[in-house]
């Protein structure tokens, strides 16, 4: 950081500036840093053929996973705990706990009673515990067996499952709940996190997002015909931001959760620094224009935008990679043009950008944790990683073609700029700076 | 079924809900299961579930009320098998 933004932020006062210090990330291609960073570099998918989706005669046959973690589970969780645990409880509270450890914090055991009063979570989801729902509280109600349902139904249905499970597991004393912005869940939070630190509300916050996986939660999806259909026999192909031939999204799940710090606590611990929160901003674009409950308005998205830059208080021109939320449907074209027109630079200046759903497909209201952690570890770690499955540009982003980043590279860039968009027309945007130490 | 047998079974469908292990090791008919084993009270409805199907048998609420301890759950178990 430079003295003069430091004397910036002084002006206006109290305001505390935020870093990120620990990330956890439980994804299709990859669990914890190391492995997500690999997978990131080496370009591998986490696209898989889905036997299940098959039998159900899913269109879309093919989704992101993350693998081996029923092996892992009884590593974090204690018996009783497991037993009101869906998949997005898992996921979260995985990612949860690898970003407690990452970012150094002491652990305790329940027993000792210690609760940390300035540490909360905002850790959403976009749909929640539908496989909970589905699997067992449809069945068991219909068949006129509501007794028999256990003590476990609520826990994991309601909205706040993951915030809450993650809030008892690691004691945690401040703000604990659960946001839902449809596929801006993750970088929604993470922003509304920054927000209680800056104001002074909390000294660390864990943020981000989470989602199962469940054919009923991806089934609604399939339904709208919004799912790649085409690739079923090729899954790693399936997953296709920017491509000419792309068919749709591929659904994808996991967690990804940061942990968010005021930077004079992070210095004070020592704590390693990924990077700034320098800003963000979160917005809806009315669904008016051409936005709808499924579709963005442009002016909507290229406000937001512009709202993060002067949040950190920073010009366009000092972006240097965008990862965008870019999910492989007809929308690509117009997110890459609302950059460019909210950044005011032309198709050959605009920030280096890549998606990382080419990789791990849509996790929906867990791709901003994901999305989030992926942008991070390129800062830290000095990369940009390829966009796979774009070789056959869209015709509209033909003109971005040297800014579109499809082999992974090394890098020095120090600012990010991150979006996610979601249904109901709203829109998050962040903007990451390393820190130098 | 002998007392021991039903007293074993109940230990075991208790075991993976206490969160008191040491109380688990020693735990004898005496033994409190919310106060003694620390399992969460929520989940003595899950407890009592599993009791029903184990030992193939329903407990009523007032029955399931009156469970403190592993020697209470014997009790009620042997009582309803008559």
């Amino acid at each position: 950081m430079t003295a003069e933004t430091d004397t910036t932020r002084r002006r206006f006062g109290a305001e505390q500036r935020v870093v990120i210090t620990g990330m956890g990330v439980v994804a299709p291609n990859g669990h914890g840093l190391d492995e997500f960073e690999r997978a990131l570099r080496e370009g591998r998918t986490g696209i898989r053929f889905v036997e299940e989706l098959k039998e159900l005669k899913f269109g879309c046959q093919v989704g992101g996973v993350p693998q081996g973690i029923d092996e892992i589970k009884t590593e974090y969780f204690s018996p009783d705990v497991l037993m009101a645990m869906n998949s997005s409880m898992t996921f979260a509270a995985i990612a949860a706990i690898d970003c407690w450890r990452d970012a150094g914090l002491p652990e305790h055991l329940p027993e000792e009673g210690v609760v940390d009063w300035d540490t909360g979570a905002i850790v959403g989801t976009g749909v929640g515990g539908v496989d909970t729902l589905g699997d067992k509280v449809v069945a068991g109600v219909t068949a006129g067996r509501t007794k028999r349902l256990g003590s476990t139904m609520v826990e994991q249905t309601m909205s706040s499952a993951v915030s809450a499970r993650i809030g008892g597991l690691l004691g945690l004393g401040n703000q604990v709940t659960t946001n839902s912005s449809a596929c801006s869940t993750g970088t929604e939070a993470l922003i509304m996190a920054a927000d209680r630190i800056r104001a002074g509300r909390a000294t660390r916050m864990l943020a981000g997002g989470a989602e199962g996986y469940s054919p009923y939660i991806w089934a609604g999806f399939d339904a709208m015909r919004v799912l790649s259909r085409a690739y079923n026999e090729e899954p790693e192909r399936a997953s296709r931001p920017m491509s000419a031939s792309t068919g749709g999204f591929v659904p994808g799940s996991g967690a990804g959760v940061l942990m968010l710090e005021s930077l004079e606590s992070a210095r004070e611990r020592g704590a390693h620094i990924y990077a700034e929160v320098l800003g963000g901003h979160v917005n809806s674009g009315g669904q008016r224009g051409t936005g709808s409950m499924t579709a963005p308005n442009p002016e909507g998205v290229r406000r937001c935008i512009r709202a993060a830059i002067a949040d950190a208080e920073i010009t366009p021109e000092e972006i240097e990679v965008v990862n965008g939320h870019l999910t492989g449907t007809m929308a690509d074209p117009l997110e890459v043009e609302n950059w460019r027109a909210a950044l005011e630079l032309t198709p050959e200046t605009i920030p280096f950008l890549n998606g990382t759903k080419s990789l791990v497909g849509h996790a929906l209201g867990a791709a901003g944790g994901i999305e989030c952690v992926a942008s991070l570890l390129q800062l830290d770690r000095g990369f940009v990683h390829g966009s796979v499955n774009c070789e056959d540009l869209h015709q509209d982003l033909e003109k971005f073609s040297s800014r579109i980043v499809r082999e992974t590279r090394e890098s020095s860039a120090k600012t990010l700029a991150k979006a996610s968009f979601g249904f109901g027309d709203v829109n998050a945007c962040v903007i990451f700076r390393t820190v130098d130490e | 079924m002998t007392r021991k047998e039903v007293f074993d079974e109940v230990l075991n469908i208790i075991g993976p809900f206490a969160v008191n292990k040491e109380a688990l090791e020693g735990a004898n008919e005496q033994t409190n299961i919310l106060t003694g084993l620390k399992v969460n009270s929520a989940r003595l409805v899950d407890i009592i579930l599993d009791f029903e199907d184990k030992f193939e048998i329903e407990i009523d609420d007032d029955a399931a009320d009156e469970i403190q301890t592993l020697g209470d759950a014997v009790d009620k178990i042997l009582e309803i098998k008559g």
